[in-house]
């Protein structure tokens, strides 16, 4: 992230301000940026703090009386549970199997609405349903579609698949939903990058005789290479915390358990504060991991992509 | 454009139909999923032979389910007054960041940017317990406090976006041709920031709106339980069958002003979400 100002903002003031007026602007600044900055830390930064505390305590709801501090214990016994393990496998599946799918289909959806001539209207007011309908009723729209009793997938398929009674079905559905939920996004920040290709430039390499594929994968796709970085990054995150549609459509039952859905059922329905909390602050550094990896292996610049220049 | 044969028009015009077939089916299934009668929900049919809409105003019908009202008011209540409070306060700092030459500026981008990506679950266990002792579980509050924080980093940025585009110096021209600097904000700046507070008010009320994991988390009852948890914890009233018919029901009722809100400003919510996406 850049800390030069940007070229308006600079244009305002071309002879630098006295020393006393930018005193005066700096203080104003913090001054508004003071609540903002203080609510998200109260409510992020504080938390995880604490959820490290409670992370190191033998603390269960159910028996207050029983709190004691022991060190790592609780982060010894989630890694060394299989569960966490498995939930951080079945999350990677949807998480790995639902980007993707995304990726593809947004860059289908995202070349649509940026070469279609007409119908951009419905095709833009369309895609935003998906994205603006709450995931809950996403998931139960699935369900009922998939499910054996009240759906219309088996009649339309001549199957007979209880769908949420096998663990790779179970899966299809999740991610189905997951896609559908979700590509709409990863659509418009792909139809962002679009933008970046200048129009000159694939026609110049249609002239010298480059293929629609070679066009797409030679011009195209590098170009928008930081556009794409960031909405997989984006959206590797989101996925990662996948909750909803999981607690809608299975609960976690065969075999689907999110990492998030261990968290929840550890903290709020079996009321372990302490076990839980280690999940917890685990799911934070996995997101930080991810992110990480994104960041440096990648090199997806966030700050260049949204907004600072 | 360049000339397009009518094969290649034909072309782009099957992949919009496909692409709105592929948005509008699920909501079109809810819809007549909702309209059907009791005995035909498990018909396997998409359509339904006779329409009702017993499962709205029947005498089991969510329109006469007291916890259904009340999550609606609740969900309403919440998502608005946190969209104010998250848009107010995104929009000092966003003019500042974009406005002002102070240092840290940078580390309030980039401290909001780290937020958007925080996974929500990592808190819920230290605020459910937080929130119990300060008696804010189960509250109104206690689900505006999270939603707020959570969307001021989205909010943060989109409009920071939104206000390096206005010409400011409009403001100086303004009171030169003698406008009192409250006449100058009110008159110019005002209408010029408007579009952009007013969308990421959509973007952050979408967010408010949608969130399940804090509404399932940090509430018990119907005193501040939300539209999405009643949904998934709606039993209806019957114990024996699943209310398959009334869930649809009152899917297809909190999904109808998302697509208002859709049809008429997706051009706004466009711009908020691509907003400085390119600005490379």
């Amino acid at each position: 992230m850049t800390t030069t100002i940007p070229p308006q903002a600079a244009g305002q003031a071309p002879t630098r301000p006295r020393s006393g007026r930018a005193q005066s602007e700096r203080k104003l600044g913090w001054m508004l940026c003071a609540p903002a900055v203080t609510v998200m830390l109260l409510v992020t930064a504080y938390p995880i703090g604490y959820a490290v505390w409670l992370s190191l305590q033998r603390y269960d709801l159910r028996f207050p009386d029983d709190r004691a501090f022991v060190g790592l214990d609780n982060y010894a016994a989630v890694v060394g549970n299989r569960l966490w393990w498995q939930d951080l496998t079945n999350t990677m599946i949807i998480t790995v199997a639902s980007v993707i799918v995304e990726l593809i289909l947004g860059f289908a959806l995202a070349f649509v609405m940026h070469r279609a001539i007409f119908g951009r209207g419905p095709v833009r007011a369309s895609i935003l349903v998906p994205y603006g309908i709450i995931t809950v009723v996403t998931a139960f729209a699935w369900r009922f579609a998939f499910d054996p009793t009240t759906g219309f997938i088996n009649g339309l398929l001549g199957t007979e698949q209880s769908w949420f009674t096998e663990s790779w079905s179970a899966y299809v559905v999740i991610i189905a939903t997951e896609v559908w939920k979700t590509t709409p996004f990863m659509a418009l920040l792909l139809l962002a990058g679009f933008t970046l290709v200048p129009d000159d430039l694939v026609k110049a390499s249609r002239v010298d005789g480059a293929g629609t594929w070679q066009r797409l994968t030679k011009v195209i796709i590098p170009l928008m290479k930081p556009a794409i970085l960031v909405a997989l990054l984006f959206r590797t995150l989101d996925a990662v915390r996948i909750f909803d549609s999981v607690f809608v459509q299975t609960r976690g039952a065969q075999g689907t358990e999110s990492l998030s859905i261990l968290g929840y059922n550890t903290l709020i329905t079996r009321l372990n504060l302490g076990l839980g909390s280690a999940v917890s602050v685990l799911v934070f550094v996995v997101v930080l991991i991810i992110a990480f990896l994104f960041v440096k292996g990648f090199g997806a610049n966030l700050a260049q992509q949204r907004g600072e220049r | 454009m360049r000339g397009r044969s009518t094969s290649d028009r034909m072309l782009w015009a099957l992949g919009t139909v496909v692409v709105v077939v592929y948005a509008l089916v699920p909501v079109a299934w809810l819809v007549s999923l909702s309209l059907k009668p009791a005995e035909e929900i498990t018909d396997g049919k998409f359509f339904p032979r006779d329409v009702t809409f017993d499962n709205y105003t029947g005498a089991s019908g969510v329109f006469e389910d007291d916890q259904f009202r009340a999550a609606m008011i609740n969900s309403i209540g919440i998502a608005l007054i946190a969209t104010l409070l998250a848009v107010t306060l995104a929009t000092f700092a966003a003019y500042a960041i974009v406005r002002l030459d102070f240092p840290g500026k940078t580390i309030v981008l980039s401290g909001a940017l780290a937020i958007a990506m925080f996974p929500p679950v990592s808190i819920i266990g230290p605020l459910f317990n937080m929130w119990r002792s300060f008696k804010l579980f189960d509250t109104w509050p206690g689900l505006i406090i999270p939603y707020m924080t959570f969307t001021l980093p989205l909010a943060i940025w989109t409009l920071s976006a939104f206000f390096r585009e206005i010409p400011w110096d409009l403001d100086k021209a303004a009171r030169v041709d003698g406008a009192t600097p409250f006449q100058a904000f009110r008159r110019v700046i005002a209408p010029l920031a408007a579009p952009g507070i007013f969308t990421s008010a959509i973007l952050v009320f979408i967010f408010a709106w949608n969130d399940f994991l804090f509404a399932t988390a940090l509430t018990s009852t119907d005193r501040a339980r939300t539209v999405p948890a009643a949904i998934a914890f709606f039993t209806g009233s019957s114990q024996f069958d699943f209310p398959t018919g009334q869930i649809a029901a009152a899917s297809v009722i909190v999904t109808i002003p998302i697509i208002v809100m859709v049809l008429i400003f997706q051009r706004r919510i466009v711009a908020g979400l691509t907003s400085g996406a390119v600005k490379g």
